[in-house]
């Protein structure tokens, strides 16, 4: 008879609305979530966005088409290489242009590492949030050998700017090749470490397994990507079923898991780094294969000469100038390109107008699209839980807001 | 550590601290009540978590295992203004974000320094457009501004010692 009397006890309280954030150590950024609870028992959940919003949209329609590269890089912060392809693609596919073999290997290492920087901050933030602050660091201690990585070859630590349409800012060299080879050679051994620390930790699985859980038809019905959609058992990659870059080229597989809660997607994210690793070490071996042959495309009206033949050369400097002074033009027309960043399928549409900006870019940024299904997923769970569900899916919110 | 130790027999006629040392025990440590508070202070600049953007997770690197900010005595980044001494803002503060920095800024404690960290907090960066604030500095007093896109974690790491060398150069009121 005492759970009767409970029952009733909690039918006179309301309900309560607390709020979180938009200054919370959880939430990832500035995220507010408006949540009501019965009890510990979240009814329902709404995010507020717009804390981040820095008009980035608006911005391409007023920087030239390389002038907007630098703002692709401060989207989803945690993974500028992949931004900065997925834009820099868009744009070449509204051009018409393909790529050289050598860039597309060089392109496809940077994504992929780019991806396990992304992917060792989940895991790791997603951990610490949870009270397991070695793996944090042990994640941080390899991602800032990724960035010094990112820092030989652009000259910044993550906010690159490295990609440009018909190519790279920078030629790859044997130096950065053998950093490369020594952080992946090096790699492996924290990785078991982590999957040792964290795969059979009890604390850990008790806050993670049944957590957030969301079916495979909701997975798809809300639009998820990445490794929100591949944890609820739909084997979808872009990388493998629309194949860009050199990714057909490598010997990998596709990271899924049935289970759709907080373990699963914190598995597939596991798995994924493995696999971007040996993405990371093939690709290695075929720039190191390529290394005498040209990066950029030969098409002196869309890429930079080389800044010694500009010192020299008359056409040169005049190509120089005009793609410094006014930028290449691009062709009138609607491109949507899609790539798999690490959140998912980050896509760009592109409206050009034949002028040397863009008449209008939308982004179908992956984070904003998965944090749509968070009240789906938190409704139910215990209010504790919201952590644990926030740092799976793992939203940004520079590139919630954008 | 620049706190003197004073044995009593070598204190010479100055005024102030050593009719204190002439008293002491062998080996006590003497000083002003102020430069000991200050000491402590400037070795204790816990930072309140104001991570808004990309300089976030350089904010993050500063204080994981390569860059070890606890070498300076800052490591303890607290979600509770009320716990913290320093609000490094870290990244774009856009204008609906301004009412919540300022709100923190007046839930914490006396004394209190703020570190601008990275161009947009200092004065808006890359976007100068309607929905973000052209510094933080217009709601806020700002101590230090460090440049950068973000800032390397050696400039933030240089903020902070900078921020220590301002503590110690502040008069402390006792009483008051």
């Amino acid at each position: 008879m005492a759970t009767r009397v409970v029952e009733q006890n909690y039918s006179n309280i309301e309900s309560m609305t607390l709020n979180m954030g938009p200054q919370h150590p959880s939430t990832h950024g500035v995220l507010r979530i408006i949540l009501e609870l019965d009890g510990e028992t979240v009814t329902k959940c709404t995010p507020v966005l717009g804390y981040l919003h820095r008009a980035k949209e608006k911005h391409a329609e007023f920087k030239t088409y390389h002038q907007f590269i630098p703002y692709t890089d401060r989207m989803d912060y945690l993974s500028p290489m992949s931004n900065n392809t997925a834009y820099v693609m868009t744009v070449e596919k509204a051009l018409g242009i393909g790529i050289t073999d050598r860039c597309r290997y060089l392109r496809t290492l940077l994504c992929e590492l780019a991806r396990m920087s992304s992917h060792l901050l989940a895991v790791g933030t997603g951990a610490l949030e949870l009270g397991a602050m070695t793996v944090f660091m042990w994640g941080f201690t390899q991602r800032e050998k990724i960035y010094d990585i990112f820092e030989f070859i652009s000259g910044a630590r993550f906010t690159v700017s490295y990609m440009r349409a018909g190519g790279v800012a920078r030629e790859d060299y044997p130096e950065w090749r053998r950093r490369v080879r020594e952080f992946l050679d090096g790699y492996m051994r924290t990785q078991e470490e982590m999957e040792a620390m964290l795969n059979e930790n009890e604390i850990f699985l008790q806050r993670m397994i049944g957590v957030g859980r969301i079916s495979a038809e909701d997975a798809i019905n809300f639009g998820l990507g990445g490794p929100s959609l591949r944890g609820s058992g739909i084997d979808w990659d872009i990388r493998r079923d629309t194949p860009y870059l050199a990714y057909e080229e490598a010997d990998w597989e596709v990271a899924y898991e049935t289970e759709g809660d907080c373990y699963a997607r914190f598995l597939v994210r596991m798995r994924e780094l493995r696999e971007s690793w040996r993405i990371c070490c093939q690709m290695l071996d075929l720039l190191a294969k390529h290394s005498g042959e040209r990066m950029n495309i030969d098409n002196p009206k869309i890429v930079f000469p080389p800044k010694d033949n500009v010192k020299k050369s008359m056409e040169d400097l005049i190509h120089h100038f005009l793609l410094a002074s006014e930028g290449f033009k691009v062709p009138p027309g609607e491109v949507y390109h899609a790539i798999e960043a690490p959140k998912g399928e980050l896509g760009f549409y592109l409206v050009a107008d034949g002028g040397p900006r863009a008449y209008r870019l939308g982004v179908r940024s992956p984070s904003f699209i998965n944090l749509g299904a968070l009240e789906h997923m938190c409704v139910g769970e215990l209010l504790a839980d919201v952590v644990a569900i926030i740092a799976s899916l793992d939203p940004v919110m520079g590139e919630v807001d954008r | 550590m620049d706190i003197v130790v004073d044995a009593p027999g070598k204190a010479e006629d100055k005024a102030g601290t050593d009719v204190l040392a002439l008293q002491a025990p062998e080996n006590a440590l003497t000083k002003t009540l102020s430069e000991a508070i200050s000491y402590c202070r400037r070795n204790s600049i816990w930072p309140v978590m104001m991570g808004l953007s990309c300089c976030a997770i350089e904010m993050m690197g500063t204080a994981a295992s390569r860059y070890d900010l606890s070498r300076f005595g800052s490591e303890v980044f607290r979600p509770s203004p009320r716990q913290a001494d320093l609000m490094i803002v870290a990244g774009t503060v856009t204008k609906k974000m301004a009412p919540v920095v300022r709100r923190i800024y007046d839930q914490m404690t006396e004394p209190k320094w703020v570190i601008a960290m990275g161009a947009c907090s200092s004065c808006g960066g890359m976007y100068n457009v309607y929905s973000v604030l052209q510094g933080v500095d217009e709601v806020i007093p700002v101590d230090i501004y460090v440049p950068g896109c973000p800032p390397r974690p050696e400039a933030l790491i240089y903020a902070i010692m900078q921020l220590q060398k301002k503590i110690r150069q502040e008069p402390i009121y006792l009483f008051n």
